[in-house]
């Protein structure tokens, strides 16, 4: 295994600057090992065919002395749910299966300008919906930490691209988990930024309200690096904010650099932990705890009572929209078209193609949602959700009050088996308790790796969350705890992964 | 059943839903080229659309500010109150012109509600119109059924789907529920359509053209037996695209219920289509209140809420109100009553006050407009507005004043300018149709008739000075039409006179 795939972003963007190495060869090294290793992995669904012609583009412009961001030449895979004006975007379904879009994603756009390197499209639960990766058209991804169970979901492809070094940068998307708890089941770190710090459009939308598309890392600094790169104002998204970020690698770096939490408050949520969590998830969480506290934290208990519903809520919102949102795919203007035997109407013509073109989960959402729409049961259902959401907004507020962030495990459970929860939605469904309640009052959450479960070896997520608007006071305290960890087991987690006996050692 | 004993027996309750598709650069939430903007033409199918119009995957919609501006200006026009903050809201329904399958409109919180317009009739009676909401929304695709007899869905073969529409910018006008216009009903009907454009045309806000379907009517009629204080059920005749068939629509759809009601049958809540051909209506589909549209607040938009500031900035750019400017119009033209509800009640005021500021006087503009070219529009049963534009009007009313025509040749120069051959200076040019004011011509050509009757001379001498018709009619044959009259009048009564 080529060294040049263990190493983080961060490095890779100076090794790039100093003409060291060059992109061709860094995105040849990650090419190779997806050739090596996709096969057991299956994260990828498009491996691009403009990889090193791209990167050769950009070595180019390196030696002609182009000024270039820091992370021109750097790989980067992308989930499928973004389109790519070059490669098939399916969001994981059927239905879109071959459908090259005539548009980038706004994000995507922003990586071409960069200077990055796509290097392929990764996979996810159809139209992002699932915790396993396992509801994809295209057959589940696998976890790098053991290939019988699952790499989260929905972003399972990105979280495992990046875990498995077949890339150091992916982008995901985040409707109620799926950047954080994939991040926690696989070792690796994914930011879901503020509701409107990235813009949303073409991202095929799942949810409106709760979409964000954010960075998928193996280390607290390149999600930063990743996030300066897509974040910013879209005038094409109407719910995209205006405000000034800040240089979220700068936050990043000053973290790591200071060590300390002097003065930060850090509010436990009591609602997301305990019950239903495994005792190895909470033991790692409480270590954690003790680490932020040893550098000077104030670790405060915060409740936040709405946070029950908060499941029971978004099974409501996130139905009623998708079944909107996915109205679209009617075989009329592009994708799957199924002519049903004998011909017929239009409308046989679409339902023909939706009943083939859609799985299991995606039905089942779409009715859940027109259900929770339709007259006489909009107030009880729909009505009744976005109150839930207030209450809950209303509980990060008071939270906030007594807190400069807040903290839970990712998820409940390190990864399960493959078909462990296929049959039992709820107990799918239940794997993003802990993410949910970020979504739903659109504050930023990350996920960064807080040491393995004792009972079975696999890796543990801990979520850390601000404020709206305050991303950057993710990146600076998710930092810091980083560096302390690692500074606390002697090495990164990733590092630990079996079959992938590589240490970069501390994240830079 | 006879009108008159239809408003016998019931009493009409009417209902309006005007669209009016804003003219706008840009659509309503993308940025393709509107195809109801000014001087834009519907272009070649699928073309003047984005992946928004499309509703491709990822694409997302954000609203046009002159489309919210130009919402308000109206809501303000129609005395409607501006909600300080509205919202846009899905209307979720599968059909091929829909792109993402819903439909982005106002549901619970339009931008204007509250309003009325005052609507004044041929009797000089003026009737309040109160209306509810003014919302605003995007227009779907055009379909075209291909095969079968009709052209419509029923017995084609195919249907083909054009997106140039998807998303031109709408506002809806949506009025109270209208009881007392007795009688009046038809002609109420066609005189709010026409108050309604005459306000968007002031507004500067819509191309207005009923025939392009830049205002388009849905009308709603429902019976009330008299005495019972009972309210009937209500048909909706779709997409009347005039203002002459609104009239006809109402008249038709209360005469036709009546009939039913009287048999002892019962109405159908249902949509209706209206035959220009035939003058009546036909059964479209069932429409229930439980349709179920599954409104939700649209998430890819946020609010609309405009400040104050501007709204007081638009109230205080308003074109002067219509009742006012017909006041104020009636007196600078100097029209009699007659004269000028004639005008009115053609629905011809912005043509003739168009017409008028393209440099014709008044009593040319009027004679024009309600005269031939109103004709020509009721052969042809379109409006006069769809046929012609008032500056060529004003062009043709010049070359009259001019004396390069007659209102004879007039005509014909009309009619070329309608047939599309060009301007009224084009067509005179093409069809060489320019009056012979050679005097020289007209001379010979008298000389000529003269000589074929020799005594009409004569007679004019002897005081029958009708006699000189039969010279005149003889002279315009042979300049085939192309003579003023009046000067070969006058040339001929000069010769008789120099000759005694």
């Amino acid at each position: 295994m080529s060294d040049l795939i263990s190493l983080s972003a961060a490095t890779l963007s100076d090794l790039l600057a100093s003409r060291e190495v060059s992109s061709v060869e860094v995105t040849q090294a990650h090419l190779d090992r997806i050739a090596e290793v996709d096969g057991d992995i299956r994260a990828f669904l498009h491996v691009s065919a403009d990889a090193l012609t791209t990167a050769a583009e950009v070595d180019g412009a390196r030696r002609l002395g182009a000024k270039l961001g820091p992370l021109a030449g750097v790989p980067v895979a992308i989930k499928d749910v973004l389109c790519t004006q070059d490669m098939p975007s399916t969001a994981g379904s059927r239905i879109l299966e071959g459908w090259v879009p005539p548009y980038d994603a706004t994000v995507v756009s922003k990586l071409r300008n960069a200077k990055l390197i796509p290097l392929g499209k990764t996979n996810m639960d159809e139209f992002a919906m699932g915790s396993s990766t396992e509801h994809s058209a295209f057959g589940p991804t696998h976890n790098p930490w053991d290939l019988e169970r699952i790499p989260g979901g929905s972003g399972g492809g990105s979280a495992a691209a990046v875990a498995a070094f077949e890339a150091p940068l992916a982008l995901g998307s985040d409707t109620g988990g799926s950047i954080r708890q994939p991040a926690a089941v696989t070792g690796t770190v994914g930011m879901k930024p503020t509701y409107g710090g990235v813009s949303r459009y073409g991202a095929i939308a799942l949810a409106s309200s709760l979409d964000q598309v954010g960075p998928v890392t193996r280390t607290v600094l390149d999600a930063a690096l990743l996030h300066d790169v897509i974040g910013g104002h879209d005038p094409r998204d109407s719910t995209s904010l205006t405000d000034e970020w800040p240089s979220f690698a700068e936050a990043a770096r000053s973290g790591a650099k200071s060590g300390s939490l002097k003065g930060v408050r850090v509010g436990v949520v009591k609602e997301l932990g305990g019950e239903g969590f495994q005792s190895g998830v909470s033991e790692r969480f409480a270590e954690a705890l003790d680490v932020m506290a040893a550098a000077g934290a104030e670790i405060v208990e915060v409740s936040t009572p709405s946070f029950t519903y908060a499941i029971a809520a978004y099974y409501l919102i996130l139905p009623a929209e998708a079944s909107s949102n996915l109205a679209k795919f009617d075989s009329v203007r592009f994708g799957l078209r199924v002519n049903p035997a004998g011909g017929g109407t239009v409308e046989d013509v679409m339902a023909a193609t939706r009943g083939s073109g859609f799985g299991a989960e995606v039905k089942r959402r779409v009715i859940l949602g027109t259900y929770a729409l339709s007259a006489g049961y909009y107030d009880a259902y729909y009505g009744s959700a976005q109150k839930v959401r207030t209450l809950i907004q209303r509980d990060f507020a008071e939270a906030f009050d007594q807190a400069d962030v807040l903290v839970s495990p990712s998820a409940p459970t390190t990864a399960f088996k493959l078909g462990e929860k296929l049959e039992d939605p709820l107990a799918m469904y239940l794997n993003d308790i802990a993410t949910i309640p970020a979504n739903l009052a659109g504050v930023p959450g990350m996920g960064l790796p807080m040491g393995l479960a004792p009972e079975d070896g696999l890796p543990t997520g801990i979520q850390i969350m601000a404020p709206a608007h305050e991303d950057a006071r993710i990146y600076s305290v998710g930092a810091t705890l980083e560096a302390l960890l690692e500074q606390s087991w002697g090495h990164t987690l990733i590092s630990r992964a079996p079959g992938f006996p590589i240490a970069e050692g501390k994240a830079k | 059943m006879d009108f008159d004993k239809a408003l016998e027996l019931f009493e009409p309750v009417l209902g309006f839903e005007v669209h009016v598709e804003l003219n706008t650069r840009t659509k309503m939430f993308s940025s393709a080229p509107n195809p109801a903007a000014p001087g834009v033409d519907a272009g070649k199918p699928n073309t003047m659309v984005t992946p928004v119009c499309l509703g491709l995957p990822g694409s997302l919609p954000v609203v046009n500010e002159q489309a919210i501006r130009y919402s308000i200006s109206l809501g303000l026009a129609l005395g409607c109150e501006i909600a300080p903050s509205s919202r846009f809201a899905r209307k979720n329904y599968f059909y091929p012109d829909l792109a993402k399958n819903y439909q982005i409109s106002q549901y619970d919180e339009p931008i204007a509600h509250d309003g009325a317009v005052d609507v004044e009739l041929a009797n000089g009676k003026t009737f309040r119109i109160e209306i509810e909401r003014a919302h605003m929304e995007e227009d779907a695709g055009k379909l075209t059924h291909v095969g079968g007899a009709t052209g419509r869905i029923q017995g084609a073969d195919y249907s083909l789907v054009d997106y140039n529409r998807a998303g031109v910018p709408l506002v809806e006008i949506v009025t109270k529920m209208i009881t007392g216009a007795e009688h009046d009903a038809p002609e109420l009907a066609k005189a709010y359509v026409s108050a309604i454009r005459d306000i968007v045309v002031a507004l500067g806000i819509s191309e207005a053209r009923m025939e392009r379907g830049n205002l388009r009517c849905d009308a709603n009629v429902s019976l009330s037996p008299r005495g019972s204080g009972t309210l009937g059920t209500r048909t909706e005749t779709k997409n009347v695209n005039s203002l002459r068939s609104v009239e006809r629509a109402i008249r038709y759809e209360i005469q036709r219920q009546a009939a039913i009601l009287a048999a002892g049958g019962a109405i159908t809540q249902e949509t209706r289509h209206w035959h220009e051909d035939t003058g009546t209506t036909s059964p479209g589909r069932p429409k229930s209140d439980a349709d179920d549209y599954r409104y939700f607040p649209e998430p890819d938009l946020l609010p609309v809420e405009p400040s104050v500031a501007l709204i007081e900035e638009l109230r205080a750019a308003l074109p002067e109100p219509p009742a006012e400017r017909r006041r104020r119009l009636k007196e600078s033209w100097g029209f009699t009553d007659l004269e000028f509800q004639d005008v009115v009640n053609s629905g011809l005021l912005v043509e003739v006050e168009s017409t008028v500021a393209a440099g014709a006087s008044p009593d040319q503009a009027r004679k024009w407009w309600t005269g031939e070219i109103a004709r020509l529009a009721n052969i042809d049963s379109v409006d006069p507005s769809s046929l012609v534009i008032p500056k060529d009007v004003a062009a043709l009313v010049a070359l009259i004043e001019s004396g390069e025509l007659t209102d004879r040749l007039a005509r014909q120069v009309l009619e070329g300018v309608i047939a599309g051959e060009g301007s009224p200076a084009e067509v005179v040019a093409k069809r060489g149709l320019k009056v012979v004011s050679d005097d020289g011509a007209l001379i010979a050509a008298i000389d000529e008739a003269l000589a074929s009757q020799p005594d009409v001379l004569e007679k004019i001498r002897d005081g029958k000075v009708q006699a000189a018709g039969a010279v005149i009619g003889a002279v315009m044959k042979a300049m085939h039409g192309q003579a003023d009259a009046a000067r070969v009048r006058e040339l001929v009564l000069e010769r008789a006179n120099s000759q005694a």
